[in-house]
């Protein structure tokens, strides 16, 4: 990545400032605090997808893990903090856990996909069998199908009758998704972040410099899912309501179709695919002409015909020829028409 | 004496019928400069996996520096200081020559000294004019110089080249020389190699490999003289 991480770090505030003053006059902020959650969500498989190379088909699992764990923990202890916390360690170790079996097991991608689909599966389907009393947690009944609803939402921290609801909550999301930008454009500055990077792009060439690939997959999966289990646990408490559904496949599938569309490997086009799908998807649910889904599979199919680096990469890409440095001297023009044709092995 | 850095004893490697590895003992000195050869299927590339990890062995032992590393990982073995390049390239395409060889020196070094290291290894292999491009817009030759230079930038005791100057021109080959002959000051080197002009201008003991087995080992002139050899393997060729 060019530039440095303190200018990351002004364009984050910068960027996030500006649009917390500018899209309140566009977009309600009930509205726009969900797209910010799916953003984060978005941002969560972007980072283990886009720049490790993990392609998980579970990340919803993740999510409602998240929103579970904070429903749960939320109604047992009566005060957000701990809660909150423990929406995102619970994913994070679960997925450590997963990781390191199919990582450690050495599964090709192929059953890394598969496993991380029928965890998801099983999970679903296991919350939605959880409507009789015995499935207790402490106090918290998991309800089944119904979900569970009435759980202290956010408060101030140590103060459990001061709810952040409203605008509150919307500045409060905001600013944590751009934390977790931040905190993710950190990670891939750092030489962790660039060993995932070496290790997506050629896995067997990293264990032969002598990296452990293994745990540093394991170790990106359950950062990546302690992203999406504090997403899940922002809405919970938009949503004041956890259901399986947030397990569902359905879910899973959109969130890759999200980064798909916005651009794997950037860090901003996952939120930006997932803010602006899910609002396409809010706009769509308001009229009964179309179906929604139909609408979604459409773009994704556009997109993988016509723009299949998405979105980001594609406006960069604009940027570049149009304003950057000319990006290729002689000599390389001249490199790449020797190279044409030839198959990298 | 000189320490043993690679030992085998007994190496075999199974596919279904084929024994692609049938009993192989092997032993390498330090600062040895060892080259392969053998008729295409001879199991030398799996020689080289079982040793380096990317393969298990059905049988036998593995040793480095008097350490069994039999069943160890690939990245196990790598970080005791062993530089590896296979026989297809194997590089990060998508990232730069400076970042490809800048991961490679951050194993064993801190960011800081990755950064001097890797300048040093660019200089060094005079890939300056290309350290920002990718490496999948590199040429061949280049792409496997950079391979090199990944396997350089580690200090290996021991390197293992498997066609290092395959499908390279001349010039290629002459520079690829010069930096084995480089390498070969601190690591003991294995390479193997089809290419005879490139076998005969730098080895000195040469291992013959014939269907698994090690058919013969000898100095080079000895080796290209003998009939045998000829007969499996050179018998078109000179
Ligand atoms: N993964 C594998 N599965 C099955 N057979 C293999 C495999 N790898 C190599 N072989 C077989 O083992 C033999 C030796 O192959 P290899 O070591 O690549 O030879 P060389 O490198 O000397 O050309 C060949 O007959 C090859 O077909
Ligand atoms: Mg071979």
């Amino acid at each position: 990545m060019p530039g440095s991480l303190s200018k990351d770090a002004i364009t984050i505030i910068l960027v996030t400032a500006i649009l917390i003053w500018v899209m309140p006059l566009m977009i309600g902020t009930y509205t726009l605090t969900v797209l910010i959650v799916y953003g984060m969500l978005g941002l969560s498989l972007g980072l283990i997808w886009g720049f490790g190379g993990i392609l998980c088909f579970g990340q919803a699992a993740f999510f409602g893990l998240g929103a579970y764990t904070y429903a749960v923990a939320a109604i047992n202890i009566g005060e957000s903090t701990v809660p909150m916390i423990l929406a995102v360690i619970v994913p994070a170790a679960f997925a450590a856990l997963l990781g390191a079996m199919m990582f450690y097991g050495r599964l090709n991608d192929v059953y890394l996909g598969v496993i991380t689909l029928v965890v998801t599966l099983i999970l679903f389907k296991f919350i939605n069998s959880t409507a009789g009393p015995q499935y207790l947690i402490g106090n918290a009944r998991l309800g089944g199908f119904n979900g569970i609803p009435g759980f202290q939402t956010l408060n101030v921290p140590g103060r459990p009758d001061d709810y952040i609801w409203g605008d509150s909550y919307f500045y409060v999301c905001a600013v944590l998704l751009g934390l977790v930008f931040f905190l993710v454009s950190a990670l891939l500055r750092s030489s962790f972040g660039r060993i995932a990077v070496g290790i997506r792009e050629n896995e067997t060439r990293m264990s032969l410099l002598g990296y452990d690939v293994r745990a540093r997959k394991t170790v990106l999966f359950a950062a990546g899912a302690a992203i999406a289990g504090l997403a899940g646990a922002l809405f919970a408490n938009w949503a004041e309501i956890v259901t399986p559904s947030l397990f569902s496949l359905g879910q899973s599938a959109e969130i890759i179709i999200w980064c798909i569309v916005g651009g794997l490997g950037t860090r901003l086009g996952p939120v930006l695919g997932a803010a602006g799908l899910a609002y396409l998807k809010f706009l769509l649910g308001q009229q009964s002409l179309v179906d929604n889904t139909l609408i979604t599979g459409l773009i994704l199919v556009l997109f993988v015909l016509f723009l299949p680096k998405g979105v980001v990469p594609a406006l960069a890409g604009l940027w570049k020829v149009s304003f950057g440095r000319r990006p290729l001297g002689r000599i390389h023009q001249q490199r790449r028409m020797r190279n044409r044709g030839r198959v990298n092995g | 004496m000189v320490e043993t850095v690679l030992e085998t004893h007994g190496l075999t490697m199974r596919f279904g019928g084929v024994v692609a590895s049938d009993n192989v003992d092997f032993k390498l000195r330090a600062r040895e400069l060892r080259c392969l050869i053998g008729p295409n299927g001879a199991g030398k590339s799996t020689f080289f996996k079982c040793v380096t990890g990317l393969q298990t062995p059905t049988e036998g032992e593995v040793y480095m520096r008097g350490v069994e590393t039999t069943h160890w990982m690939p990245h196990q073995i790598a970080s005791l200081g062993v530089g590896i390049k296979t026989q297809t390239p194997n590089v990060m395409d998508s990232l730069s020559v400076f970042e490809n060889i800048w991961l490679a020196a951050r194993r064993f070094h801190d960011p800081k000294d990755a950064n001097r290291k890797t300048q040093e290894i660019i200089e060094r292999l005079a890939l300056g004019s290309i350290a920002r491009d990718d490496l999948g817009r590199l040429a061949h030759g280049e792409r496997q110089r950079v391979e090199l230079g990944l396997v350089a930038v580690g200090d290996p005791w021991l390197v293992l080249l498997d066609e290092p100057a395959a499908g390279m021109s001349a010039e290629d080959v002459e520079r690829m020389t010069e930096i084995i002959h480089e390498l070969n000051k601190t690591a003991a080197i294995i390479i193997v190699e089809h290419d005879m002009q490139f076998i005969r201008s730098i080895a000195q003991v040469v291992t013959v490999f014939h269907q698994g087995k090690v058919l013969m080992e000898d100095h080079v002139d000895r080796v290209m003289s003998d009939p045998t050899v000829r007969n499996v393997y050179l018998g078109k060729k000179v």
